[in-house]
């Protein structure tokens, strides 16, 4: 086989592991805006806050500390214990559940009704509000997240590819790991959706909230609920592309790469986020690889938005969005 | 021999038992910034009949079913729920109480099947928590196979098994119209509100439409308020009618009395000013 054709291949099956994990962020995107129009811009930042305070759990870090010292001239900073990684995610996700809890008692409460605009404005200023929180609870600094994901080069699939084609292909065990976890996650969304009564009442509200509240349906419940599942979502998230990069506040910038995704696949479903994802990765790993040396590189920069505005024009809803009917 | 309609039961003509008040409005008063919408109504609805509200367009009936089943609150006024007085409730809560009630607009999920769409009219019914759902064992697969088997006898009834798998979004006006009453009748409500059940219909619609209402309430005994346009239609439905006219109530009795009453001629037909 070609060395040109086998480099494409290799190229391809990483542009579809990064497009996994952007395909994780961009769901949590999907789920609150399926749910409740909310284009919440705060996403990344919760995927932060989730990586944070995990990571800050279980290395028994003490949150506020620097405001703790500063206030009372004390020198704490850890409690001097660590906390197994399955208690620490647990507590991790207990934070998003209450995050989420507070999102709808002290914002979202107060602003039933209003335009979608006005919604939007503030989950901006969630953004900035959680930009400033977020390192005040847990430092500044980058922290390092383990919690055991198998990382570096797949040997098997070296050796099996070496073998066939005389080359080895090189796949980061922690993008396997994290197709893994996003197929699982996805199907446990869906099968949550279709088959219990809070999936049935959620698909309710997201359809209409009069008839919601017709049969019974508490509006405020769904919504913590919808927002604690974009939050526990964000959590996964968090956890996969803080193993990969670290986490630090500029993580939240990866959901700036979720806009393209969801231009792409459309702001209200959930294989549109993921095959969205899969088609910003793969395509950006393609471009660089085949017209990057042209243009001199870097076009993973803009290429993914390029692609988008591409969509915008001609197809405005996505792949998968609904159909944008006016009637006259 | 004359029935006495003021006893706490008594028989109709047609052999249907109509028991004491379910849902009592006393002196309800629901104003708009400067806009009075309803000015210090009173009715009550009794178990088990078919009560009408009727009026010319923008008399206040629809902001009437709102206050009853408590999308809008009224500034003035108590509403009487099976003979307790109703604190301030959500929409949802007052639902939860047996309250069910289809739109003038019709408000169905677009999106799922006409299936999934009467089930949610169910899900006050469904107790079985996340975990026992998740499971899918024991109290949670049981609930579901008894709520799907409900659905299906309100389906059964009122003539849709041809379209149980349809998504809504699909289904032509008349047939929305009957799904939203499928899953307002799936919820075996104590009082059931219709917001013009018929409006919008060719006349083998409102005909099909007339005798689902008197099935429902003959069949499972179901209480209805209805909100008709149709004057004709609700004279043959409805056992008792209570007519309004720029938020007030001009009117209040059988079919017969309220087609005599002055007022409502007037309201309807206009009254010469000379």
């Amino acid at each position: 086989m070609p060395e040109q054709l086998l480099f494409a291949m290799e190229v391809t099956l990483n542009g579809l592991m990064a497009g996994v994990l952007y395909a994780l962020v961009a769901l949590g995107f999907v789920l609150i805006f399926k749910a409740s129009g909310i284009f919440n811009f705060a996403q990344g930042m919760l995927v932060v806050f989730a990586a944070m305070t995990l990571v800050g759990v279980q290395t028994g870090q003490i949150p506020f500390a620097h405001l703790i010292n500063t206030i009372f001239g004390t020198k704490i900073h850890h409690f001097g214990w660590t906390v197994p990684t399955i208690l620490a995610i647990i507590v991790a996700g207990a934070a998003m559940v209450l995050v989420a809890w507070i999102i709808e008692k002290y914002i979202l409460q107060h602003l039933i009704g209003q335009p979608d605009i006005i919604l939007f404005m503030a989950t901006i200023g969630m953004w900035y509000f959680m930009h400033g929180f977020a390192p005040l609870m847990w430092g500044s600094e980058v922290m390092k997240l383990d919690v055991g994901l198998a990382q570096g080069i797949n040997e098997t699939i070296d050796t099996t590819t070496y073998n066939w084609f005389g080359y080895g292909f090189f796949i980061d065990n922690l993008d396997i790991v994290a197709a893994i976890v996003a197929a699982l996650l996805v199907a446990a969304l869906v099968l949550f959706s279709q088959y219990t009564k809070q999936g049935r009442a959620l698909r309710a509200v997201a359809d209409d909230h009069s008839a919601a509240l017709s049969v019974g349906i508490s509006l405020r419940f769904i919504w913590v609920l919808v927002w604690s599942i974009a939050g526990f979502v964000a959590l996964v998230a968090g956890i996969m592309w803080g193993s990969k990069s670290g986490v630090q506040i500029s993580l939240a910038e990866v959901a700036l790469k979720a806009l393209p995704v969801l231009m792409l696949g459309g702001f209200t479903s959930i294989p549109g986020a993921i095959i969205g994802g899969l088609i910003i990765g793969v395509g950006e790993q393609l471009f660089e690889f085949a017209i990057g040396p042209l243009v001199g590189g870097a076009t993973q920069a803009w290429f993914a938005y390029v692609l988008a505005l591409v969509f915008l024009i001609f197809r405005p809803q996505g792949l998968f969005g609904e159909k944008i009917i006016e009637r006259v | 021999m004359t029935t006495d309609m003021n006893a706490d039961s008594y028989v109709t003509a047609d052999g249907r038992t109509i028991g004491p008040v379910v849902m009592d409005l006393k002196n309800i008063t629901l104003r708009f910034g400067g806009v009075v919408a309803i000015k210090d109504i009173s009715f009550n609805i009794r178990e088990g009949e078919i009560r009408a509200i009727i009026g010319p367009n923008g008399a206040g009936k629809s902001s009437m079913l709102n206050v009853i089943s408590g999308f809008y609150k009224p500034q003035e006024g108590e509403v009487w729920f099976r003979g307790s007085k109703r604190p301030q409730m959500r929409p949802y809560q007052v639902a939860q109480q047996g309250l069910a009630r289809t739109f003038q607009n019709i408000a169905l999920f677009d999106g799922m099947t006409v299936l999934d769409n009467i089930m949610t009219g169910r899900l006050n019914k469904m107790n079985a928590n996340l975990l026992q759902q998740a499971i899918w064992k024991g109290k949670a697969e049981k609930e579901e196979l008894e709520n799907r088997e409900a659905c299906e006898k309100v389906i059964d009834f009122l003539e849709i098994q041809h379209i149980r798998k349809t998504p809504v979004g699909r289904l032509p006006y008349g047939l929305k119209k009957r799904v939203e009453l499928a899953r307002a009748l799936a919820a075996e409500p104590s009082l059931l509100l219709l917001d013009e059940p018929m409006a919008g219909m060719n006349v083998e619609e409102k005909e099909d439409m007339s005798r689902f209402i008197l099935d429902m309430n003959d069949e499972f005994g179901t209480t209805i308020a209805l909100i008709e346009h149709d004057m004709g239609v609700v004279m043959d439905l409805s056992d008792r009618v209570v007519v309004m006219d720029y938020g007030k109530k001009i009117g209040d009795g059988t079919p017969d009395e309220v087609r005599n009453n002055q007022d409502v001629i007037d309201a309807y037909l206009g009254v010469s000013h000379d």
